[in-house]
């Protein structure tokens, strides 16, 4: 789950770590009154909370000289479209004077097994470009969890951004607080872009990225409270709710499958036999027939949708279970694309009976149903 | 031979009376496999099905059924405390089938696990069995057959799908390992590729990848430099976008390494034959037997 800019920066402000108060708006008014209150008249940023990378260069972070040119940019940035999200919140916050920019942040890293920190003096850009043409340039150390991040591991790292021993301790103890907060909000990344100095030397975080691991919110009610369903796409977040994982793309072959690497796989022959799918959507293990009608409610939901394909292998999900649950979602639903019904493996012979009965007809085999899914689509939108 | 479970195979099942555990424990006894026990806190001192006993903690049972392999199918919350418990109890294989255990449990669990000495098989993983000896999990025995071919996998259904392409074109399996679908596991396909080419009844691997990570490219690496025995890929995802997660946790495009493009490259680049679907198995696997 991504957290909003400024909900990352109140994180990490509670687990003690220097970030410059800013505010939260909904309206240019409100963006008015937060400028007035924080900086006095004076300037501040103001910046789109979407949950997309790249809001400078698309034009949702601008510098205000005073409170009237913060409305006027709040009622720019409000209502903006970012890489499809329309934005709904501004974070008002005083602008600093930078003297330098740095880039601090943990993720856990799957070749070490290990959280890993990295820090560069290069922050303030996108951290991929650096690492990618200047990889010199990232210091890395994979932490051993057994005993967290030790004091003097930090303080070597705090010196490889700053030469100076005062600012060096404190960038060594916003590492600390960073790698507990890591742990404390059950993060799968944690970063701080810019880590920056100010004119009279202090260090502050002046952005703040989190992400949250979706396995640590059961456990995390104040954490999973802070889910804005609103930046989400909607269809996504019906899905959710449903207990489906659903992932809307552009095609037109809408797919229903059991299993995260099939449905991948089906997706992917969608494309080897010349269509494209409107969808990823993963029904999961259980075979209760309620799941296939939301899954299908969704997919029909996609006016790009011109065909939809199950695929589904039973092995603990029983295909007569999804049969019935197709049966009963096209009860309650008109469809009005065709259908397309692969099923094999547990109670297979069980299936192909219920779903003839009901007027479908049901293929056994993955390539052929593709293949008939794909045409089908095709014959549609032509 | 086969890998990791075989005839010697002395289960303890972890969540022995919950629905998934109840239910997938009486479809491996039917398959064969040998389960000595079963943990519930709670119910110690009760049988399953009247046959197996349970016990309320791995000590106990370990010390009076001796197993050498637990599988887990406790849910999230407790499942990184069933393999602490289930190390310490001194298990060596620890097969964990519950799927959404945070990763930042695992990061713990992982150094836990190499100082006992233990290998854990998963998370987020649907086991392993070795055909016609002993199953392990949730793999479908009704698929497999026994034979020669390792297949090893982070996928559940697309495993099915390749394993049903194997056996019904004649080939049977060595082992089926599913090593699990989240960021961090506890078996890569490096250490099973390894296991593969020094049993001496596998004749060839098929391992199954998808996006995310680099696994598949060390794997690579692995069958370039120590592999003589075939070995044919698959990569699920390329039709994925970057940055989403399709499903399973590990499988998101971050930067240009997780890609299935590049995954694909990399394996070509190792001398693996690489399917373009999962139908090309066993085609691919007969130009190289």
């Amino acid at each position: 789950m991504n957290l909003h800019e400024y909900q990352a920066r109140e994180l990490l402000a509670r687990y003690g770590i220097p970030v410059p108060r800013g505010e939260v708006a909904e309206t240019p008014e409100q963006a008015l009154a937060i400028a007035q209150r924080l900086a006095g008249g004076g300037p501040v940023m103001v910046k789109a909370q979407v949950h997309a990378g790249g809001r400078g260069k698309a034009g949702g972070v601008k510098r205000a000289k005073d409170a009237a040119e913060a409305a006027r940019h709040a009622a720019t940035i409000l209502g903006m479209t970012i890489k499809g999200l329309t934005v709904r919140k501004v974070l008002v916050v005083p602008a600093a004077d930078i003297a330098t920019e740095s880039y601090a942040g943990i993720v856990v890293d799957r070749e070490s097994r290990r959280p890993a920190l990295m820090i560069s003096a290069a922050g303030g850009v996108d951290i991929e470009e650096v690492a990618a043409r200047t990889p010199e340039r990232i210091h890395r150390l994979a932490v051993d969890p057994r005993y967290g991040l030790l004091p003097h591991q930090a303080l070597t790292l705090g010196f490889q951004l700053y030469g100076e021993l005062a600012q060096a301790r404190a960038a060594a103890g916003i590492l600390e607080k960073l790698y507990a907060a890591f742990y404390g909000v059950g993060a799968s990344l944690a970063e701080i872009n810019p880590l920056a100095t100010t004119p009279d030397g202090q260090v502050v975080a002046l952005d703040a990225k989190i992400v949250i691991d979706d396995n640590e919110l059961d456990r995390r009610p104040d954490i999973a409270a802070l889910r804005d369903a609103t930046a989400e796409a909607p269809s996504e977040a019906r899905a959710r709710e449903a207990g489906l994982t659903f992932i809307k793309l552009d095609g037109a072959v809408g797919c229903c499958v059991n299993g995260a690497g099939l449905a991948m796989a089906t997706m992917d022959l969608v494309k080897y036999y010349g269509g494209e799918p409107a969808n990823f959507l993963d029904i999961g293990g259980s075979s209760n027939p309620q799941k296939v009608v939301n899954a299908l409610r969704i997919i029909t939901a996609d006016p790009n949708v011109t065909a939809i394909l199950f695929n589904i292998f039973g092995g603990i999900t029983r295909c007569d279970d999804v049969a019935n649950g197709i049966v009963e979602a096209t009860r309650q639903l008109s469809l009005k694309v065709p259908l397309v019904i692969r099923l094999t493996g547990t109670n297979e012979a069980e299936a192909v009976q219920i779903l003839t009965a009901a007027g479908f007809s049901a293929l056994t085999d993955m390539d052929e149903a593709v293949k008939r899914a794909v045409a089908a689509a095709k014959a549609r939108a032509a | 031979m086969s890998i990791f479970i075989d005839q010697h195979t002395r289960l303890l099942v972890q969540g022995i009376t919950g629905r998934d555990g109840s239910f997938h424990t009486r479809q491996m006894i039917a398959y064969g496999t040998n389960v000595v026990a079963g943990v519930t806190p709670g119910k110690g001192g009760q049988r399953f099905d009247g046959a197996t006993p349970i016990y309320h903690t791995v000590a106990d049972a370990a010390r009076e059924t001796n197993p050498n392999t637990a599988v887990i199918y406790v849910p999230a919350a407790g499942a990184a405390s069933a393999i602490f418990e289930a190390a310490d109890a001194g298990i060596s294989l620890i097969v964990c089938i519950t799927e959404g255990i945070p990763v930042l449990d695992i990061t713990k669990v992982l150094p836990y696990l190499h100082e006992r000495g233990a290998r854990l098989i998963g998370p987020n993983c649907p086991g392993l069995i070795s055909p016609g000896k002993s199953k392990v999990g949730i793999i479908p025995g009704n698929i497999c057959k026994p034979g020669r071919i390792g297949v090893v996998s982070r996928s559940g259904t697309l495993t099915y799908e390749i394993i049903h392409q194997l056996s019904s074109r004649g080939y049977g399996q060595s082992t089926c390992v599913g090593i699990g679908g989240d960021p961090l596991i506890g078996t890569s396909f490096t250490e099973c590729l390894g296991a593969f080419e020094a049993d001496p009844e596998t004749q060839a691997v098929v391992m199954i990848g998808e996006i995310g990570g680099t696994d598949e490219q060390q794997a690579g690496e692995f069958v370039r430099r120590a592999m003589t025995k075939p070995v044919i890929g698959f990569i699920a995802g390329q039709t994925a976008p970057p940055g989403r997660r399709m499903g399973h946790a590990g499988a998101i495009i971050s930067g240009s390494s997780g890609t299935a493009a590049e995954k694909m490259a990399a394996l070509q680049r190792a001398g693996i034959s690489v399917m373009k679907r999962p139908a090309d198995v066993v085609e691919l696997l007969e130009q190289r037997l």
